[in-house]
């Protein structure tokens, strides 16, 4: 059976890329920020996992409003990343793996998620840049399953409903039947928001909280509405979501703590980045 | 169901999704550098073939970013639209707030505590 060697959940913004593309790791702005991904190098060396099913969340690439599925799952045998307006250089393209991505579909839907299903699929910086940071080569080692939730167009799923998803891959990889070694990744957040004159607004407390919470009280943010998250860590702060879903995904078992970065400021974003591994 | 407002916010939700849809629309074909370089060469051409309306176009023209979350944008699109014109968030968000860029960061800056 597949197994799932842990969860890694981090911020994704634009700028990270126009900071790889400029070498800028090591600027002082920046340097808090990419330093914190030293010791998830140093762990996914020994975790080595063959397959990561990325949850997050499209910003207007593979999907506009003229179809905005809650939920879609990539079944393609390859995604690649395309221009996105402002001109951030693209990556390699990444290998699907098909088999997982269609044992996740049966599952989810068996367990009456309506899912979208995508056989063609880009991928945004949401998904791109965050793997760009695990693997700094851009030579990707793993094969993936994109999962996209909705967070463009309101409503958006609740927070427990995407808990829910997120138990139900897990269990789903679990059940898979094969050797592969599985890393769950959320992308997004922690609180910011982009749009309106509550721009720049941030949240340590709620993101310190939340982040707490993953590790020592799972559900706690499951208790919060999708207007209660607006409120409590902005716009684009609930993409936190994404978070909820990869800590699901780990099971309902204790998990150990790897690592943990918080900072602020990227761009306009608190930004967090946790390791999470299943206590065996 | 009625919810109390987020002061300084606009959910983009059904209602604003119907009212922004061309303008949206406009902006999601920025992905495409060839719509980027049509919208520069003949402006008033390009919105006229997306059909914005009149509050959209002069959203559009004043690059007035609250008048255009107000006629219906949604940010992710109008992020693209923000980088024809070699505008980033964090531009966005001085504007938004009325500060100038530095002022605007030295905000965030100051959450750091």
């Amino acid at each position: 059976m597949a197994q799932i060697i842990g969860g890694i959940t981090t911020s994704h913004v634009p700028a990270i890329g126009r900071a790889i593309a400029k070498n800028l790791q090591d600027d002082p702005y920046w340097k808090p920020f990419f330093d914190g991904f030293k010791p998830v190098h140093r762990w996914l060396e020994t975790a080595r996992p063959d397959v990561v099913v990325v949850f997050y969340n499209d910003h207007g690439l593979n999907f506009f409003l003229d179809k905005m599925p809650t939920f879609a799952v990539g079944a393609a045998p390859s995604y690649v990343n395309a221009d996105e307006g402002w001109g951030i250089p693209q990556v390699p393209a990444f290998t699907g793996e098909q088999a997982l991505s269609w044992h996740l579909i049966e599952a989810l839907v068996g367990e009456e998620f309506d899912l979208t299903t995508c056989q063609e699929m880009t991928v945004d910086h949401a998904f791109t840049l965050p793997m760009a940071l695990l693997w700094p080569d851009q030579r990707w080692p793993v094969k993936v399953v994109p999962v996209c939730i909705n967070t463009v167009q309101f409503p958006l799923p609740s927070a427990k409903r995407c808990y829910a998803l997120g138990d139900a891959v897990g269990r789903a990889v679990r059940a898979f039947a094969g050797e592969q070694r599985v890393l769950f990744m959320g992308t997004g957040g922690l609180s910011h928001q982009l749009d309106g004159t509550r721009a720049g607004f941030i949240n340590k407390e709620f993101d310190l909280a939340f982040m707490e919470s993953l590790i020592h009280d799972p559900t706690w943010a499951t208790q919060f509405s999708i207007h209660e998250l607006v409120e409590k860590t902005g716009t684009q702060g609930v993409e936190l979501l994404m978070w909820l879903a990869t800590r699901a995904a780990l099971g309902a078992g204790p998990v150990t703590e790897v690592h943990r970065n918080y900072h602020i400021p990227i761009s306009n974003t608190a930004s967090g980045l946790m390791v999470m591994a299943p206590q065996v | 169901m009625t919810l109390p407002d987020i002061p300084g916010t606009t959910l983009f939700d059904g209602q604003q999704a119907i009212k922004g849809y061309a303008l949206n629309k406009m902006c999601y074909s920025f992905n495409s550098a060839d719509s980027r370089a049509a919208f520069l060469r003949d402006e008033d051409a390009y919105c006229a073939a997306y059909g914005l309306n009149e509050a959209q176009r002069e959203a559009v023209r004043a690059r007035n970013v609250l008048a255009l979350i107000a006629a219906g944008g949604n940010v992710y699109y109008l992020a693209k639209f923000a980088g024809i014109l070699g505008l980033d968030v964090q531009d966005l968000g001085a504007q938004q707030t009325g500060m100038t860029k530095d002022e605007f960061k030295a905000r965030l800056q100051a959450y750091n505590r």
